[in-house]
Formats: structure tokens, sequence, C-alpha cells
């Protein structure tokens, strides 16, 4: 029996492994990055993992694992507190928490509502692990038989799930899952190196977009462009009101509710790609679905809060099947997970069927350290819940300017360039615009992260299917419709079909007003733009070097025809359909403080000042002046601040033996680190 | 674990200064960046955190030696970067690869680098090592003779890549093979083989030690030949880390099919010298005076010295032998001199084979 011969001294020895002062001394210390990353709204898996990334190289494999699974396993614990204190989702797993956790918060019940997240997240949390150790066990025979084209069918399953993200318009979902793939086939071909919309004269373009910048981009820097508008505190006031056991007595009391929740969190996090944004959605829908006296959800129901918070602390478990099993990214975050886990140590660690087959051991520790730092992300929530609310009554503007230096520094982390400043300003506009229009930005990302496998395996399917059949039909139609395929074809008509009918239930970034129809045609036609362009530009590869071209080509066809359905539509439907779905429209009530452009100027400013006289200087000058004139602070306290942020960076650049980005001026002088 | 073994370092290095001594040449308080045109994850990598301690033990005034990573265009990106680089103090290195060398040697249009223009100070070397699945195997004989109806398939990185050799080996042998091209990396080649789809492989020697092995202990792999060892006059031999298995050379004098004496063999040993024995050079930029070069030569030289070298590096890199100086220059020189019979012997393969146009 492969249970008691392999797994069983494999799930011990997982243990021993974890069990040593200095790896639980990395779980902490990844919990508590998780946590602090989780309390800002904005920042995320993504932006955590991208931030430590540097650091693991070289890392003991085990130790790098704690630091990393710690931090995962717990953003979606302490983004509750933006979620219920001030309303604003801490990461996208906390959405729904928002709609019962912030009317609690107003009603003085804030301690209630977050020991009933932290009592659901905890419990969520351990059987997302309990999960997966289940999973290993009867999966991994399956697994190791994967080839082509099953991979190949995983991948499509998560990439289907754009239906049940695209929200209320299906063909906008369809054409950001499709834009994203688009610009993830940016840069060389796979196949033949052609060179997909780049060309040599900017070589940055050549290697394609990071990953790290992508989802920071798309995710992190519209939420910090958004909260900074509105020139708040993350939260009001950081009384927590008393209740704390009360909020765990509500979640016993609901336990059942928590326990189906926390399988629909493990279900969702399995499939690929699909990730956080819609799993607190979906938690919440089953929640008021499933309970009979529906009147007081929207207004501080309990219920409202215990359903998603069990559900996306167990889909981090879900979401490491597909990583682990098959090293296809369960979500964004994972798939940075995946790049890290090739840093550790001397690179031993290899997610997919090998890992399953070598190191059963770190896969088993992977489920121990999940269910360690949730205890412990938990335990940190509640004891320092006190602080951690005094922290969100910090005004936002005088944070802002630090997530974002360090967004920008983890940007640069990953090709050592300017450009990867210019690319993460980019990516931010496309976000912002995409965030206002109500365009799916976790379906870009979706597109983004599962095209290099989609590609990939086709392409190697494809040509081995040819192999195959010249083989012999036999052996060809073994080949690519093997039992496992098959099923996984079911399983994916099938989900889409109940994808889109739930869609309408789904708000993946909370609700939309309808408005004038100019602003968001010129947004289509921007992308239709660019599908064009990808379209033309797939063309140009010569026939020699066709398999570079299929993909794009397949890929941009599809987004225009999407594109074509939607000019029509535009055209015939009145400025109050969803179509036309525009964040600027409600803005009239004066929720902005401040208007898109200037605060865009801001950062572009940054950019700029960058380019001429390199990150540092620049940075100085940009925090200076945006503590004195725009959060209007006085003299001594822009100084310091300044000075920390500068001391910061400089810090970390030193820690990591990295320079900063270099302008204009340098490449005339020389000047000293960490001017350079 | 890292991280604090630098903070020592900078602390250790903070201290150093105040002992600045102005000799000839003398790195006390500085630090030596050795950038390596591939990720952190590759085999290169392994290659400069291997030598870089040692390096900074060596060097007058143990200055830090850091690798950085440039990677991007299958290394010609960092490759073209330092060719723009030129001497100031000493503290520039760079670490090439036989995915350098291919495009260079092949004239790549994107090679803006060239290598006669650099100051090779020291090279390594690695092999490697094809194998069979059990059924094929059986009918492998130290000959393929028997194996000429037989069908293989092969997950293929790309065709001017170190894929080549492989390739243009299997194609000598009468071997039909099917290439699927355009793999990530030859761990998938790997991962392809242990799940069936892919029924030949190669792997360098370090891939072969970590990845493959254990499969031929199990039964689920065969060794079949490796590329072979250059001997000191340029013949080749078996390869030392794998004394028990033939060289493609023995392999093809018994096949019947195949020749090595004829063109074909040629252009094969060339490329094979260009991507494996002198596979890794570390150079100084353009214009480096010849007192820091013979500093950096005494120093790998002084790594190379120690008593306990072929073990540590056995252990990492394999058992290869490692140029210094004079040598390095030599192994540069074999690497990029391909004569242009064997360079259009490739070309017109290339193009027939794989239709792929270097024109």
């Amino acid at each position: 029996m492969d249970l008691f011969n392999i797994a069983l001294p494999a799930f011990v020895d997982g243990w021993q492994l974890i069990i040593q002062p200095l790896v639980i001394g990395y779980l902490i210390l990844g919990v508590m990055l998780g946590l602090a990353i989780g309390i800002f709204p904005g920042l995320g898996g993504i932006a955590g993992l991208s931030l430590v990334l540097p650091f693991m190289f070289g890392l003991d494999p085990i130790l790098g694992l704690a630091l990393m699974v710690g931090m995962v396993a717990v953003v979606p614990t302490s983004d509750t507190f933006a979620s219920v204190l001030m309303g604003i989702p801490g990461s996208s797993a906390s959405q729904a928490t928002v709609l019962d956790g912030f009317p609690m918060a107003k009603k003085g019940m804030a301690a209630r509502a977050l020991s009933a997240a932290f009592a659901s997240s905890l419990f969520g949390g351990i059987v997302g692990a309990s999960f997966l150790t289940f999973f290993i066990l009867i999966a991994r025979p399956v697994v190791l038989e994967f080839k082509s084209p099953e991979l190949l069918m995983v991948s499509a399953f998560g990439l289907s799930m754009v239906g049940i993200l695209a929200g209320r318009v299906a063909l906008k979902g369809i054409m950001a899952a499709s834009v994203g793939m688009l610009v993830a086939s940016i840069g060389e071909g796979p196949f033949n190196g052609e060179l997909r919309m780049s060309s040599y004269d900017v070589p940055y373009f050549t290697d394609g977009l990071k990953l790290v910048i992508v989802g920071l981009g798309i995710f992190a820097i519209p939420e910090i462009v958004a909260l900074l508008r509105k020139d708040k505190a993350i939260a009001e006031q950081a009384s927590l009101g008393a209740g704390w056991l009360d909020g765990v007595k509500d979640w016993w009391q609901h336990k059942w509710l928590s326990a189906r929740c926390a399988l629909i969190g493990v279900v969702v996090g399995v499939i690929p790609g699909l990730g956080g944004s819609v799993v607190d959605w979906i938690a919440y829908g089953h929640t008021v679905q499933t309970t009979k006296d529906k009147a007081g959800f929207g207004k501080g129901d309990v219920r409202g809060v215990i359903g998603p918070e069990s559900s996306n602390n167990a889909k981090e478990g879900g979401g490491l099947v597909p990583t682990l099993l098959f090293g296809i990214p369960g979500s964004g975050s994972m798939a940075i997970f995946i790049g890290a886990l090739a840093l550790l140590g001397s690179g031993e660690l290899e997610v997919g069927q090998v890992m399953l087959k070598d190191n059963l051991d770190y896969t088993y520790a992977i489920v121990w350290l999940l269910a360690l730092a949730n205890v412990f992300g938990t335990i940190l929530c509640i004891a320092l819940s006190g602080q951690i609310a005094k922290l969100t009554t910090i005004r936002f503007t005088l944070i802002a300017p630090f997530i974002f230096m360090i967004i920008s520094f983890a940007a640069f982390q990953s090709g050592q360039d300017l450009m990867d400043l210019a690319v993460l300003f980019g990516i931010g506009f496309l976000g912002i615009l995409m965030r206002r229009f109500d365009w799916s930005r976790p379906a870009f990302l979706i597109g983004f992260v599962l095209a290099n496998p989609v590609e990939n395996y086709a392409n190697n399917a494809n040509q081995i299917a040819g192999i195959r059949f010249r083989q012999g039909t036999e052996a060809g139609f073994d080949y690519i419709a093997s039992p496992i395929v098959l099923t996984l074809i079911v399983i994916t008509v099938i989900s889409v079909i109940v994808g889109l009918r739930q869609a309408r239930n789904i708000r993946a970034e909370g609700e939309v007003a309808s408005g004038t129809k100019r602003a968001p045609l010129i947004f289509l036609l921007c992308i239709i733009g660019f599908v064009l362009f990808a379209l033309f530009d797939a063309a140009t590869i010569p026939s020699y070097a066709l398999v570079d071209a299929v993909f794009p080509l397949f890929v941009a066809i599809v987004s225009l025809i999407c594109g074509l359905v939607l000019l029509v539509q535009m055209r015939l439907k009145p400025e109050t359909d969803p179509l036309f779905a525009d964040r600027e429209q409600h803005d009239s009530e004066g929720e902005n403080k401040f208007g898109l452009w200037p605060t865009l100027a801001w950062f572009a400013g940054l950019l700029v000042l960058t380019s001429l006289m390199g990150f540092i200087l620049a940075l100085g000058i940009f925090l200076i002046s945006f503590f004195a004139i725009r959060a209007g602070q006085s003299a001594l306290r822009t100084l310091v601040l300044s000075a920390a942020g500068i001391g910061f960076m400089c810090f970390m650049a030193w820690l990591l033996n990295r320079d900063f980005p270099p302008g204009l001026l340098q490449s005339a002088y020389s000047l000293p680190w960490p001017l350079t | 674990m890292k991280t604090l073994t630098r903070i020592v370092a900078g602390a250790a290095v903070a201290l150093s200064l105040t002992a600045t001594a102005h000799a000839d040449v003398d790195f006390s308080g500085k630090t030596i960046e050795w950038t390596i045109p591939f990720s952190e994850t590759g085999g290169s990598a392994k290659w400069a955190n291997f030598f870089a301690p040692l390096l900074s033990e060596n060097l007058p005034g143990n200055p830090t030696v850091v690798v950085k990573f440039m990677p991007g265009a299958g290394s010609t990106k960092g490759a073209n970067w330092f060719q723009e680089q030129q001497h100031t103090d000493g503290t520039v290195m760079f670490g090439s690869s036989g995915s350098t060398q291919f495009p260079y040697l092949l004239g790549d249009p994107r090679v803006r680098y060239e290598y006669s223009d650099w100051n090779p100070v020291m090279a390594s070397g690695t092999g490697g090592v094809a194998y069979l699945n059990p059924e094929a195997a059986k009918k492998f004989n130290g000959t393929t003779n028997n194996m000429q109806g037989m069908t293989f398939i092969y997950g293929n990185q790309g065709a001017t890549r170190l894929d080549l050799i492989p390739a243009l080996a299997w194609k000598m042998l009468g071997l039909n093979v099917e290439h699927v091209m355009g793999i990530k990396g030859r761990g998938d080649g790997r991962k392809m083989f242990e799940s069936g789809e892919a029924t030949i492989d190669y792997q360098t020697s370090s891939s072969f030690l970590k990845g493959v092995q254990p499969l031929v202990d199990e039964g689920k792999a065969v060794p079949m030949m490796t590329w072979g060892a250059l001997d000191v006059n340029g013949q080749i031999v078996r390869d030392p880390t794998f004394p028990d298995v033939p060289t493609f050379k023995e392999v093809c004098e018994a096949t019947f099919s195949c020749s090595t004496t004829g063109p074909e063999f040629k252009a094969w040993k060339a490329f094979f010298i260009a991507g494996f024995p002198s596979q890794k050079i570390s150079f100084l930029p353009a214009g480096t005076p010849q007192d820091v070069i013979d500093t950096y030569t005494k120093a790998f030289a002084a790594i190379r010295a120690r008593s306990d070298f072929a073990e540590i590096s056995a252990k990492h890199l394999g058992k290869y032998p490692m140029y210094v100086g004079d040598e390095a220059k030599s192994a540069l020189n074999e690497a990029i001199t391909v004569d242009a019979s064997a360079k259009s012997f490739v070309t017109g393969w290339l193009q027939s084979e794989f239709g792929v146009s270097l024109n």
C-alpha cells in the first residue's frame, strides 16, 4: 500500500522538517509580514511574495517555504481589519466581508465581527490544509500519469472560469482574459524565438512582461490611487467595542455554514487561476441562499461575515493543489510562489509531478506550515487587534507613498531596469481604467498567468499527437483522448455553463453605476486597437515560424470578435445598460477629494524624475513634495517621514545588494551608492 | 541565512576599509560584481555561486564577490551589455556559457558582442549524457545497428540551442527522432521522458546525476552514451564522471551507418567543443590591464590548488577540469573557433532538418 509505505512516513517527515526553532521563527516572521500586507488595502499575496522574492535565493528550502507559506496563509485573515473597520477590502479575498462586517462595525460591534471572522478564518485554514493532505494522498497516483494533453486541459479548465468572473457582461470578461493572454505573449516566441509585439531596439520587451509587475500594476496601483483620491484614514475610529466572545459563539452557532463555505473555498481554490477574487462572493451567495431569514443581510448579519471568511482562508489550501501537483499556478500569487520555489537552496525543489515523487516530505511540510500559519495568524490577530486597529486610523495619504515606494522597488527587482517602473506605471494605468469601466481584472490576470501553460502544453500535445497519429490512429487517440482528458473536458463544459449562470450574482468588484456612452466607448476602442495591433503583429511572423504566431493569432481573433460584438451592442443599448459601467459616474457625491489625473501625475512625476536623476534622488524629491504639498505636513514631519522612507529603501537594497534604477544624471556622472 | 552572512561580510568589509594598503592591485573594501546572463535557477548560477566565495578568499584585499543576474534573450542581452563595459577598477566580471557561444558561432543577428575583445580568466566544462527507456535500450548494444526502424520522440529546446549536439548525434547514428520543439529547459525534457511522452533524452552531467540517476536505479532509464571529454591532445575520451558509459564517438565508430571521419563528425565535434568542455568561461572586460588579469588568474589558480578542490568541485560541478589564465585563453579559442566548413554544414543541416534560416 502506497498509503502506509510512502505517504505516512512522508507525512511524519514533513512534520519533523518544520518542527525546529529556526523554521518556526521564519514561519512567524512570514505570518507577521502577511498580516501587515493584508491590513493595507491593495496589497495582497502577489505584493507580499514579490517583496520577499529577492531574499529567497539560496535560502534553505524549508526556511523559505516557512516564510512564504506563512505569509500567503494569513493575508486573508488580516485583510478583515480593513473590510470590517472601514468598508474597504483589505485584499481581493475579503470584498464580500464588507457587506455585513462594515455595518456591524458601525453599530459598535467591530470586535464581534472580527472575532467571528478570525474564528472562521482559522477553521477555514485548517479545513484547507486537511483537504490538501487528503487530496495529495488520493491524487498522487493519478497525477503522475499526467501528460501534455491532461495538463493542457487543466489549464483550459482554469481559463473557463473567466465565465464566472466576467460579471454582468460576459463578453467583457472574455475580452479582458484574452487581452491578458496577448499581453503575456509579448516578447520572444517560445518556440522559434520570433518577436511578438516587440523589437530588438527596445530589448526590454523581448523578454516579455513579468508577473510581479503585471500583478502589482493591475491590482495594487488602482487600489492605492482610488484610496488616495478619497484621502481618508483606512478606518475612522479605533475602538473595537466589546464582544470578542460573542463572535466566537456566533461562529460556533453557525459551524455548519462555516464548514460548507470552507469546502466552497477549497473547491474554488483548486481551480487553476481562479484565486481569491471570487471565492468570497460565491460563499456569500451561498450563505444568503441557504438562510431562511434574509432580512438582516447587508445590515450587519454576522453570517455574512462567517461565510466569506471561512472560504477565503480555505482557498489557499485548495490553491496549492494545482500548484504543487501540476506546477500550474492556482492564482497569481501561486505563480510567484512557483518562481520563488526554484530559487530556494540549489533549486532542488520543483513543483509538479516531480515534487510529489521526490519531495513528498516537503509537500507535506507545506501542508503543516499552512495549518500552523493559520493558527499563529489568528492568535496574533486577536492579540494585536488593538494596535492594528490604531494603525488603520492613520491617514492613507501618509501611507500611500511608502506603499508605492515598496511596490516600485519590488517591481524593479524583477528586471533591474528603469523600464520595469515604466511598465508598472503603464499596467497600473490599464488597471485603473479596467476598474473604472468594470472590466474584470481577475480575468485579465488569469489570462496572463495561464497563457504560457496553455500555449506550451497545446504545442507539445499537438506535436506529439501528430507523431502518434502517424504511428497509428489508435496510438493517437490513446494519447489525446485518455479518460482523464475526457473527464476534464466534461468538468470544463459544466463549469462554463454553471459559471455563466452564477455570474449574475457575483460582483467581483462591487456595484458600478452606468453613465454616459462616451468614455466606455473610447476605452473599448483602445482595447480593440491593441488587439488589432497584436493581430497584425502576429500576422507578420514569417511562415516558417508559424508555431510562434498560432497562439496570438487565435486569441486576437477571438478577442476581436468579442470587441466587435460589444461595439454593436453599445450602439444599440441605452446608456443605463451595465455595458456602460463607469465608476466616475457616481462620483458626484464628492466621495473623491482629488481627481484621477492629479493623483496619477504624482506617480508619473516620480517615474520621470527617476529617468532623469535615478531612483533615490527622485524618491527624495517625490516624498518631500508629496508630504509637504499633497498631505500638507509640517516641514519637520515631512523631513522625518521622507528620511524614513529613503532609509528603509537603502537598507533593503543594501541587504539584497541591489542597485537602484539609474537616470540620465547617472550616465553623465558617476555618483556614490545609493545614488548610482 | 545568506542575508545574515552578507551583513556579517558587510561589517567585515567596513572594518577592513581602515586597513587599505596601496598595493599594485588591491580590492580591499571593493565589491566585485560577477554578472551571469541567466536567471538565478540555471547551471551558470550554480557555477558562479560556487566560485564566488572562493574567489573572495583568494583575491588580494578579500573583496565581496556578488553574483548578479541579467537574464534575457537566451543570454544575448547580458553579453551585449558586457560588450559595452569598459575597464575601470577591475570589479566587473562576466560569465558566459554554451548558450552564449552558440548564437555567436551561428551568426545570430542579435549578437552584438565579440569574444575576442574580452579577457578570459577562467573556464570550466561539463559533459552530457543521452539516455533511453528500457524498451529501446534492449536494442542498443553499443551500436544503433538494431535501432534503425524505431521512432523516438525528443523534447527539443530549440534547433540552434545546445540541443543541436544531441540532434546531430542521433541523426548521424541513423535514429529516427521526432523533435517536439520549443520545450522550456531540459528539465521539461526529463519530465516528458518520465511521463512516457518522450522516449529519448539527454541531460548535462549535474542534471543527469540529480534527476536521471534515480530513474536509472529504478530501471526506468538506461544511459546510452556521453558526449565525452577532451584530453590534452584534443581527442575525445570517456567522460571522467561517467567512465562506464561509452562516448558518442565510440558508438559512432561501431555503427555501420555512422562515420567519425567525414565532415559531419568534424562539425559535430567543433560544436561539441564549443558547447561542453569549455562551456562556462569567466571574462574581464575589454581593455583590462595585464596586472589585473594576472591578479585574477592567480586567484583562480589558488582556488584550483586547494587540497579539497577536486572533492568540492566534483560535488557541485562534476569531475571536469578547470582552466586558468592561458589555458582559459586556449579553451576560449577552442570554444569560438569553428571552421567555416563545419559552420556551413551545420547551418545547412539546420535549414534542411528544422527549416531554420540563419541568413
